[in-house]
């Protein structure tokens, strides 16, 4: 294991440094995803006829390959951190809807009616009703997001250095130093585990009125929709 | 007062949920609507507070049209309660009863000292405040329900099935709870339910609707039993409505005889002297033992241990006709015994005693003068 830390230079980055890359460039595109997904689940949910088709347009877009998308980002965008975040934005949007939508939809007939009832506005009811109840099935969706992101950063070293810890497997082969793709697929992974984790904190402190040992109830159905992982293949 | 004034709700595919419907709901009163379902009940409850428009006619509250003021302020003013309660599951109790105050601006801390004096009229201990209403029985979400929809002090309360979805031992809790609530704050009630007997036990007036959102009735409970106005409330009301008629008669004017009660320790003599086909006994205190035949006390008096049981007594000052007559029909001798408050035996009475009051009040009935005795 010698040399295990021993980042080539022309990387430019320490092992720390890469770390971050890579947790910027995982993250950034799924928060962005949220950002996009909640008004189009918002709008899928009022307007029912509009799912089916958003959801095919995800499904589609998610089956493109992301080489594809570097090919036709590049003229844009250049061999930039944003040729990598963009399409992976786009990817978490195939988790990310259903998983809103489906939160949104479980909320109790009766409780929207009696929030109705109770004089709550569309946007009162949507923020402090649909949106909290949902809250569970929507960091399900995240973490699957999450995860599959984190893992297709990688990716990003087809286009030149702009996979972070990918680029260590890239430089495992140039250099023939087989421990740095041992490094990049460990670390990878342990970012992996260590964001989903921090996500379950995050919904066990989002929902304390959840019965407990019933937390993870939703997420088999979001588990279900989701397309597998092919971040090898990308 | 809330006027319905011929409302008609058609929806688009052409279904009419409500017809021409016209009722004047009385204010400091419960009116029920009840009927099969889609008989538009709902909808008609649904449109006094506008979650659903009427196609036609319209709905006076006060005199005033309810479109009037902005949809959310006049729903904020009339208090709603929903089968399964439909609590908010991510807030607690308290704040699930505070909603209302806290959307009307109130402080936090009012609304929550609000929410508890609630929790308190509803008969729920304070202790579950900070609960979330999953830890809480259905009964018990129910009650958070009726409190969430009392806490802004709204005039009118509008009921959908509230007490449908729990087991019927709770459901008499909170219907008995609901009047007793009614007793103190006097609100205008609009209750929906599909049970009959619910609408009897709760309503001043209640509306029948038949399918198709037709008015069929509407009268007191009383006379809805007594005189249905057509083939379709008779079914509907059900085969044993004489019996349960009987509810709205008190039975206080029932003649109770002393002559069959005696005490445990009385004398050989005083018991084979009675000339009554069964004995009542009673303790020291003058609470019923059991029955016993004159014939049958042998020497050394009565045998408490061998005595047929007396069933469940009734209290003629608060007790109607009907629950007199259920004693008498499970008595083991066809013999109601009466109590007072107490438990201490005031009489007893034979089921042709009962028989002849309910004629005498039927009659009665039939010249205006029913009372009402609840």
């Amino acid at each position: 294991m010698n040399g295990f830390f021993d980042i080539p230079s022309d990387l430019q980055h320490s092992w720390s440094g890469l770390i971050g890359l890579h947790l910027r460039e995982g993250l950034l595109p799924v928060a962005a995803g949220l950002l996009l997904a909640l008004p189009l689940a918002q709008l899928c949910v009022r307007f029912r006829w509009l799912y089916p088709p958003v959801l095919g347009v995800t499904t589609v877009l998610y089956a493109v390959p992301s080489l594809a998308f570097f090919v036709v980002l590049i003229d844009y965008t250049g061999q930039t951190e944003l040729t990598v975040m963009i399409p992976l934005a786009v990817y978490s949007l195939v988790v990310l809807i259903p998983a809103i939508v489906d939160g949104v939809r479980s909320v109790p007939e009766e409780t929207l009616a009696a929030a109705t009832a109770m004089g709550f506005g569309p946007v009162r009811r949507y923020l402090q009703v649909q949106l909290p109840i949902a809250a569970p099935a929507i960091v399900a969706g995240l973490r699957v997001a999450t995860v599959s992101s984190i893992s297709l950063v990688s990716v990003g070293a087809l286009i030149g250095n702009q996979g972070a810890l990918g680029n260590l497997l890239a430089a495992a082969q140039k250099y023939d130093r087989p421990e740095l793709a041992v490094n990049s697929v460990l670390t990878t992974a342990v970012l992996a585990i260590l964001c989903d984790a921090a996500l379950v904190l995050l919904r066990i402190l989002l929902t304390p009125w959840m019965p407990r040992g019933t937390g993870d109830r939703r997420e088999p159905a979001v588990r279900r929709a989701r397309p597998e992982p092919e971040g090898a293949t990308r | 007062m809330i006027r319905i004034d011929s409302v008609t709700k058609r929806y688009p595919d052409g279904t009419v949920a409500v017809d021409r419907l016209s009722l004047d709901i009385p204010d400091r009163s419960i009116t029920v609507l009840v009927g099969p379902s889609g008989c538009g009940k709902t909808t008609t409850l649904r449109m006094i507070n506008r979650m659903v428009e009427p196609t036609e006619g319209t709905i006076l509250l006060d005199g005033e049209d309810i479109r009037r003021q902005p949809v959310t302020a006049l729903r904020r003013s009339m208090g709603y309660v929903i089968q399964n309660a439909g609590l908010f599951p991510h807030r607690t109790i308290v704040d699930n009863i505070a909603t209302v105050p806290r959307m009307l601006g109130w402080g936090r801390r009012r609304a929550r000292e609000r929410a508890a004096e609630l929790m308190e009229r509803v008969g729920l201990d304070t202790s579950l405040a900070q609960r979330y209403p999953y830890q809480l029985s259905g009964g018990q979400q129910q009650r958070v329900g009726v409190a969430r929809a009392l806490a802004a002090d709204p005039p009118v309360l509008l009921m959908d099935e509230p007490f449908s979805a729990v087991d019927p031992v709770v459901r008499k809790g909170l219907q008995d709870e609901l009047l007793r609530i009614q007793e103190e704050l006097g609100k205008t009630i609009v209750f929906v339910t599909h049970d009959i007997d619910e609408a009897v036990k709760l309503g001043t007036m209640v509306a029948v609707l038949r399918r198709g959102g037709r008015l069929a009735q509407y009268a007191p409970p009383a006379e809805l039993l007594s005189a249905p106005a057509d083939g379709f409330v008779e079914d509907f009301l059900g085969a044993d409505r004489g019996i349960r008629r009987l509810s709205f008669f008190p039975s206080a004017a029932l003649e109770l005889t002393t002559d069959a009660v005696i005490p445990a320790d009385a004398p050989a003599e005083r018991i084979a002297a009675s000339d009554a086909r069964y004995l009542l006994v009673t303790d020291s205190d003058g609470r019923p033992l059991g029955w016993t035949e004159p014939g049958e006390p042998a020497a050394g008096g009565i045998r408490t241990d061998r005595l047929l049981p007396h069933g469940r007594p009734f209290v003629p000052g608060a007790d109607s006709l009907r629950v007199a007559l259920d004693c008498a029909v499970l008595s083991p001798t066809g013999w109601a015994v009466a109590v007072d408050d107490d438990g201490r035996v005031t009489g007893v009475v034979s089921q042709q005693t009962i028989a002849e009051a309910i004629r005498a009040a039927h009659a009665q009935g039939r010249t205006g003068k029913t009372e009402v005795a609840r």
